[in-house]
């Protein structure tokens, strides 16, 4: 934000920002947000011990805002690549909107607030492991990995697969097995799922120079290890009801879900010619966001609402 | 002067209605600046009512049971 210094004569330096709410809020990726909530929510459901409601809740929103920041640190240090793009120029700080100081300054604060106060609320663990994700998106994928190698979101995904290990460590103090289940459903659904729309938008990363599979590979590989990707995740999914954790009703879901994904993938390794090339990719981008939505909001749904209404019943007519 | 944002150190030795040093904020900005207060406050008022119920919470029913009485 730029300051007035008493001078008389209006300058571009001395006007001050026009940024809305709604602009610091975009900063947030509110839709990889709200896919953080919910997988986060999973991981604490998945807990033995049962979860403080009020607790949960905050550290809920501390890993909400955690994540957040660490997309208001990415919009930040990427404005340039994203000013070229169409699918990111719109964003608050390549658009203007947002002074690029006001985003990392917006980025550092939240980030700084939501560790302490997951620490304060539940347990160091947990805010440690949240300052390692938010440390790992921002300076791990989005200033190194992003703009130097083609296994950006391999690695990368990490990030976006640590809330459910961090929603876990807040109820439990600990990592189990079964958080890691989680954050591998999470870490092998992201290159099928980044690569289907890095297909589609593979010019316009080339434009920016960041190094994706289909323009730094060739589309060819790319089809093929997404597909390779779909079939380790397959049986990953089902993981949770394999190991006890889910009911058959999440397993029956995950078999299908991971038949859905391995078809779609198939479906981008034979159709290449540029019109159904496009939509297949599209296809496999759609469904691959319904498959994980489907895999944790089930896993919550039959860990919450379901559980309640068990023990509801229990104190009623046991 | 409600809208203006930046004085010099002379402002208040001025007579109401001279020349006033700085510049008046446009209707955009000053819009834009009053909806970011407002946020903020919001969310200051949030972390303030968040922070008390979590130590209610932490604390436990233990808060209400005062030894003698």
């Amino acid at each position: 934000m730029s300051f007035v210094t008493g001078q008389n004569d209006f300058t571009d330096q001395a006007r001050l920002s026009l940024a809305e709410p709604r602009d610091f809020f975009a900063l947030l990726k509110p839709r990889v947000m709200s896919l953080v909530v919910l997988t986060a929510l999973a991981g604490m459901m998945v807990s033995p011990a049962p979860a403080h409601p009020v607790l949960a809740f905050a550290s809920l929103l501390a890993i909400a805002v955690g994540a957040g920041a660490s997309g208001a640190l990415n919009m930040w240090y990427d404005a340039d690549i994203d000013a070229l793009m169409t699918r990111t120029k719109t964003r608050p700080v390549p658009s203007g909107r947002v002074a690029a100081g006001e985003a990392l300054s917006f980025g550092l604060v939240l980030s700084v607030l939501s560790v302490l106060t997951l620490g304060v609320v539940s347990n160091w663990l947990a805010a440690s492991l949240l300052a390692f994700t938010i440390f790992f998106y921002a300076v791990v994928y989005t200033m190194w990995l992003k703009r130097w190698t083609p296994q950006n979101i391999v690695i990368g995904g990490a990030a976006g697969a640590f809330p459910p290990v961090v929603g876990y460590a807040a109820v439990t103090g600990s990592v189990s097995i079964e958080s890691l289940v989680l954050f591998a459903i999470i870490f092998i659904w992201t290159p099928p799922h980044f690569w289907a729309l890095a297909l589609v938008k593979s010019d316009e990363y080339a434009r920016a120079g960041v190094p994706m599979m289909p323009n730094a590979k060739g589309e060819r590989r790319t089809r093929i290890e997404i597909l390779v990707y779909s079939i380790l995740l397959a049986p990953v999914g089902v993981l949770p009801w394999a190991m006890g954790f889910a009911s058959i009703v999440y397993g029956v879901i995950a078999m299908a879900g991971g038949a859905g994904m391995i078809w779609y993938a198939w479906r981008v390794l034979r159709d290449t010619d540029d019109a159904s090339a496009r939509k297949a990719s599209m296809s496999l981008f759609g469904f691959s966001i319904l498959y994980l939505f489907a895999l944790f909001l089930t896993i919550v749904a039959e860990n919450g609402p379901a559980q309640m209404l068990v023990r509801a019943f229990g104190a009623v007519f046991g | 002067m409600e809208g203006s944002f930046a004085v010099n150190d002379k402002q208040g030795d001025q007579p109401q209605g001279a020349h006033e040093p700085g510049r008046r904020l446009t209707p955009e900005e000053a819009k834009s600046r009053r909806s970011r207060n407002v946020a903020i406050a919001i969310g200051i008022c949030f972390l303030i009512v968040l922070f008390y119920v979590v130590t209610i919470a932490k604390l436990g029913v233990g808060v209400v049971v005062r030894p003698g009485i």
